[in-house]
């Protein structure tokens, strides 16, 4: 068992490495306003949190993660370009019995640059692949803006491409609405019969034949989702080539240059893809710079998918051995700058790096 | 030591107990005056009856003050972390069947699936600027359902009782609670997800894993498991 004392040395020195790029510390508070956190992150994060109540802020949670602090932080009153550091812990409550801490320090890296953002995954890819090299940790690399691009391509309804994007961070779901949406799943008999008496009926009649109205969700609501299922029954399945290259995309899985090289290859039959395909070689251009050899960095295009659901772009993580959290992971999330900018928004890539799982690590190496 | 065996201390689910141990000769019987919560056990050494109210009985088990417990497979299920790893299912006793199940207005015409509430919430929580809210008093059993159906765009809220009310009340949109005939749910205008089964419950026969198990109480339980028909193996 590693000692608190040499976590806290790893961490240190870790933060020492950060602020030696010329990033600028900064602290966040470790009790915050469970609300706006709560409502980004969902239930899944709002099991693991601890949460409590004040008598005068409300709900208060114990800090889960520093990224929106320090992006809220940024947002007030943050420089540009901007690179912060900070090193603290964060709380999670863990629900399996086993060896996963509760409490541990993080050490983590933000960058925020509206310049050249390929520029900036790189620079901050090959800090933490600097830094973490000597652990002989297996990278993993991805990107959901690949993905997020070829929805946004298929020859569908906006209705149906906004589905799949709020599904992108869930994969089991996502591929139930594409086996739908491509028509390799019958449609269920409760909605076809639904379907057959909205083609008698009004939504409106049916709502009031159904029972009484009760709760917030109001009948304009009821009615507005009946006449979706309509229109979404109108809808033509996804063209059996556009699905195909969609399937195939989900479990692309190869050297990062070899995985440009095939994407490349099927963007004339996907051309919404060709920004983020770009996007891509310019950021393993950028990472060769930093002496990392894309031939041999392994990507998925579905990597980093199961984590935080703020990330849209460039996604990495850093693994040991066994069936532990990653030591070290990271992404894009330059949305989530919009939803707390308050109409203001940049392009952001940050990282986290867990100093117990280091120190561990060298003590094995040792 | 004795074995302690917990059991239900009142109402329906006392009486079935008593009835199933009763019919395998163990007699299990409320000692003193009606109010006082204490029993005997008779037709086997080395037990001892520990009335608790079924909802204490899991976390009895997990803290291993107790050896054996009777109560609901949905308790267990939801208020211990890993149960499988703290409790081990001995027998389901064939009582307290019970459903946790989702349920949504009858008005709700456009959802009758989990995949329809799904697409419900995201619509919701658009249009009100929160997500929408699932009463329930069973947290981790609906969450982890939820989650693995990948649903979102919702929040539970806390309800520890007459949870059929709360959609009326508006301070909630959907419930997930038990039911047996649904009588409560159809009085309430709510109508049962067709995907939305959560958890089969019945009363059921657990053993501590985490109990002191010395050699006196292995050979009780070995006799007790015997006389009941059930396995015996922690």
């Amino acid at each position: 068992m590693t000692s608190r004392a040499a976590i806290r040395a790893e961490a240190e020195s870790l933060f020492a490495a950060f602020k030696a790029t010329g990033a600028q510390p900064v602290e966040a508070e470790t009790l915050l306003p469970a609300e706006i956190l709560l409502d980004l992150y969902g239930e899944d994060i709002r099991a693991r949190a601890y949460i409590t109540n004040d008598p005068l802020r409300g709900e208060m949670v114990l800090r889960p993660d520093f990224t929106v602090p320090v992006v809220q932080a940024h947002m007030k009153d943050g420089a540009e370009p901007a690179r912060y550091c900070y090193m603290g812990e964060v709380f999670r409550k863990q629900d399996h019995l086993g060896p996963r801490a509760s409490e541990y320090l993080q050490v983590g890296y933000e960058l925020f640059d509206r310049a050249a953002p390929e520029a900036a995954d790189a620079e901050l890819f090959a800090l933490f692949h600097g830094l973490l090299a000597p652990l002989g940790l297996r990278p993993a690399t991805g990107d959901i803006g690949i993905l997020m691009a070829a929805v946004h391509g298929l020859s569908t309804t906006p209705r149906r491409k906004a589905a799949l994007l709020r599904h992108i961070w869930r994969p089991a779901r996502f591929r139930k609405l594409l086996d739908r949406f491509s028509g390799r799943t019958p449609m269920p008999a409760a909605r076809a019969d639904l379907l057959a008496r909205l083609g008698a009926d009004s939504a409106a009649a049916l709502i009031v034949a159904a029972g009484p109205q009760i709760g917030m969700r109001s009948e304009a609501e009821i009615a507005a989702r009946a006449n979706a299922l309509i229109e979404d029954a109108e809808t033509p399945a996804l063209k059996a080539p556009e699905a195909a290259l969609l399937y195939d995309l989900l479990t692309l899985q190869a050297p990062a240059r070899a995985a440009l090289s095939h994407l490349r290859g099927i963007t004339p039959m996907l051309p919404a893809i060709e920004p983020a395909v770009d996007r891509f070689a310019k950021r393993l251009d950028a990472l060769e710079r930093h002496g990392i050899n894309p031939s041999d960095l392994p990507f998925e295009a579905s990597h980093g998918r199961t984590s935080l659901e703020y990330y849209d772009g460039f996604v990495f993580s850093f693994h040991g051995p066994g069936d532990l959290p990653p030591v070290a992971s990271g992404g894009r999330y330059d949305a989530l700058t919009a939803m707390l900018g308050q109409g203001r928004s940049i392009p952001a890539v940050g990282g986290v790096i867990r100093p117990a799982m280091v120190a561990a690590l060298r003590e094995d190496v040792q | 030591m004795s074995l302690k065996i917990g059991v239900p201390s009142k109402g329906r689910l006392m009486e079935k107990t008593f009835e199933w141990f009763g019919a395998r000769g163990v007699n299990m019987a409320r000692s003193g005056s009606d109010r006082e919560y204490a029993g005997a056990v008779e037709g086997i050494e080395g037990v001892e009856l520990v009335l608790l109210s079924a909802g204490e009985i899991p976390r009895e088990l997990a803290a291993g003050r107790i050896h054996l417990g009777v109560t609901g497979s949905d308790l267990v299920r939801d208020k211990l972390a890993d149960w499988s790893a703290q409790v081990a299912e001995l027998a389901p006793l064939g009582f307290g069947h019970a459903d946790l199940i989702i349920a949504v207005p009858v008005a709700w015409i456009d959802v009758d699936t989990v995949d329809d509430l799904d697409a419900a919430a995201a619509a919701f929580r658009k249009a009100h600027g929160f997500r929408l809210r699932i009463a329930t008093k069973y947290h981790r059993l609906v969450r982890e359902f939820l989650t693995a159906q990948g649903v979102a765009d919702y929040q539970l809220v806390d309800s520890q009782g007459a949870t059929e009310g709360t959609v009326k009340n508006l301070t909630a949109e959907a419930i997930a609670d038990i039911t047996s005939s649904g009588e409560t749910l159809r009085a309430n205008h709510l109508k049962i997800l067709s995907d939305g089964l959560i958890h089969a419950s019945q009363a059921t026969l657990f053993a501590a894993r985490g109990a002191e198990w010395d050699s006196a109480t292995h050979a009780t339980m070995e006799l007790l498991a015997r006389q009941l028909g059930v396995r015996a193996a922690l």
